[in-house]
């Protein structure tokens, strides 16, 4: 369709009028960036000042909480002062079983993030690909999940998992937070599935491919935005949960049930409690950091749906 | 609408069969055996016996229980009004400074503004009670700073009866407002720039832009937001257990839905534990949530059907 391109342009002398100066043409802009970089120092001033005051020692911390640990001083000409101490991370690697911490949440969080995937894929390939009656009462039964939280069903999953001889196992961890996880991705898999023309796949079975063949080599590729929503949806979730690590598995500690405890019983050690909160920070920080654009990507997406 | 295949049964079995059953087995069963559990009253000697809605009439009225349940309840209907007093109006307004095409660095204030989501509430907790605590006075500095000295509390933020839930609440907030904030930003951004320029041509200030234009395109946005903010609220534990304990203090000023059922079901201060009652609590909250989302249902099927 052409375009007619009509020169719309204000004279100079209109332009003038409506904004005389640099202040009221960058009105707008100037409230909104002064609003944002507030919000934006309100967001990050607590992480910094406990990462800065993680380094220092105990004295130092109550002394001066809002000098960096490697600062500059002008007493005797331009020098550094360093107060910096690891005392903390020296306390907290003493106490705590920091590896064991992390391991386990790995563990965790990718054995549940394996199932989820896995599963929900061919729930949701049935799903949006098969004729089968009851399909859509299995549709509506997963949906249901999505907005219940599962906590509820704590005693009777405490009671199932001691059944299954499975409570104060990992195990037991990564089948509930699969269990909770599931509904989301069945529905965002499913969705996109079912943009997935219907007939790629009836060519691929002219050509002889299995039903696990199509699955995995040719809709799961064509559906990645989805997959990547999917794990972005459940692994924050899943490594920050406390619940039930507190009440299914009170034995085995991950990142998160490990600081809770850890902090419970250290509380007055300042330093160490703060090297601690630093040590648990820095690599889900690190990692939401890397990962940013693509996690907000997945999260718009998944809410858009 | 494209037709679907008929698959064979063992296709059938291996795709449905893992998530079904995990699903089954691991959420909807226990949901459901907790429902059950409700009408069973725990005796001394740790079996159950069938009570009906017993358990339910000494929650709701057996000053033992019913004092705290609707303690409970009362405070969670606080601490869902601050959140969408606060929350929710603030994550409008950031979302909507970032939805503006014109903004340079949008994308930086967006990863910042998400980042303290991405932390558990252990963290965060943590890091707010630290700052409150007036040893370390971070946050005393800052009110002495600004001339609201006399706004603090002489028990300590996290101690006053009056204002340690609406601080334990406002802690969430700041926690949580780039998830709401996200998903406004993502609703605004597909609205047509078009329908506003056609405003703002006509004359339309940027205010009335929003409100009339706007925002009842985003009204269903605003919808989910409200009901996850609902469903998040009602079940929200570990900001209180993180920053007050599992006893809820001050006096139990503290006390979520929750924080009552953690603390039935493990028993605490030589009450034993109450797997029975925990049930009740649980099958309460279950039925509060359900209650929220039903409404929220039903109301977007009427606006659908009204469209």
């Amino acid at each position: 369709m052409a375009e007619i391109h009509l020169n719309l342009q204000p004279s100079a002398a209109i332009k003038a009028r409506r904004a005389p100066n640099f202040l009221s043409r960058h009105f707008n802009s100037i409230i909104s960036h002064g609003i944002l970089l507030t919000y934006s120092a309100l967001a990050l001033a607590p992480m910094l000042l406990i990462l800065l005051n993680s380094f220092k020692d105990r004295k130092d911390l109550f002394r001066v909480p809002y000098q960096p640990p490697i600062w500059f001083s002008f007493q005797n000409g331009f020098s550094l002062t360093n107060i910096s101490s690891l005392k903390g991370y020296q306390q907290v690697f003493a106490r705590a079983e920091v590896l064991t911490y992390a391991g386990n949440s790995l563990l965790i969080t990718s054995g549940a993030l394996f199932l989820i995937l896995m599963a929900g894929a061919m729930l949701s390939y049935a799903l949006s690909e098969y004729s089968f009656r009851g399909n859509r009462f299995l549709g509506l039964y997963m949906a249901l999940g999505i907005m219940i939280p599962i906590r509820l069903g704590t005693v009777s999953l405490i009671r199932l998992t001691s059944t299954l001889g499975i409570y104060n196992s990992p195990v037991a961890l990564i089948l509930i937070y699969a269990a909770s996880g599931l509904p989301i991705a069945v529905f965002i898999m499913s969705e996109f599935m079912r943009s997935v023309p219907h007939d790629l796949k009836d060519a691929a079975r002219v050509d002889g491919a299995s039903e696990y063949r199509i699955l995995f080599m040719l809709v799961l590729p064509l559906i990645r935005p989805a997959l990547a929503t999917v794990l972005v949806f459940n692994m924050i979730p899943i490594w920050n949960d406390l619940w039930f690590p507190l009440t299914v598995t009170p034995d085995v500690l991950t990142v998160t049930s490990g600081l809770s405890s850890f902090a419970g019983q250290y509380k007055t050690d300042w330093t160490a409690l703060l090297a601690a909160l630093t040590l648990a920070m820095i690599p889900v920080l690190a990692f939401y950091m890397i990962f940013s654009r693509q996690f907000i990507q997945g999260l718009t997406r998944g809410a858009l749906k | 609408m494209m037709s679907k295949t008929r698959p064979q049964w063992h296709h059938l079995l291996v795709f449905l069969g893992p998530a079904v059953l995990i699903y089954s087995l691991f959420m909807a069963l226990p949901l459901l055996d907790s429902l059950r559990l409700s009408l069973f009253q725990q005796q001394t000697d740790g079996s159950l016996i069938f009570v009906g809605l017993g358990q339910f009439k000494t929650l709701l009225t057996d000053s033992q229980y019913s004092v705290r349940f609707w303690g409970a309840l009362l405070h969670n209907i606080e601490f869902f009004a601050v959140f969408m007093l606060v929350q929710n109006p603030v994550a409008l307004l950031l979302a909507t400074l970032l939805a503006s095409g014109r903004l340079r660095g949008a994308a930086i204030y967006r990863t910042i503004l998400f980042a303290p989501t991405t932390l558990s509430i252990v963290i965060i907790g943590w890091i707010w009670t630290l700052m409150l605590n007036p040893l370390w006075g971070i946050i005393n500095d800052i009110f002495k700073s600004i001339g609201l000295g006399g706004l603090i509390p002489k028990e300590g933020w996290l101690g006053s009866p009056n204002l340690s839930l609406i601080v334990v609440a406002l802690v969430g907030v700041w926690q949580y407002v780039g998830l709401p904030m996200i998903l406004f930003l993502a609703a605004l951004l597909s609205i047509d720039e078009d329908l506003t320029e056609a405003a703002r041509v006509d004359g339309a200030s940027p205010w009335s832009a929003f409100w009339r234009i706007k925002f009842p395109l985003i009204l269903p946005t605003v919808g989910i937001v409200t009901i996850l903010t609902f469903v998040g609220n009602f079940s929200t534990f570990e900001n209180i257990f993180v920053m007050q304990g599992t006893q809820a203090g001050p006096d139990y000023r503290t006390d979520l839905l929750a924080t009552f059922f953690y603390r039935t079901m493990f028993g605490n201060l030589g009450q034993v534990p109450n797997l029975g009652m925990g049930a009740t609590i649980a099958t309460s909250m279950f039925l509060i949530i359900l209650t929220g989302v039903l409404l929220y249902l039903f109301v977007l099927q009427r606006r659908l059907i009204r469209n």
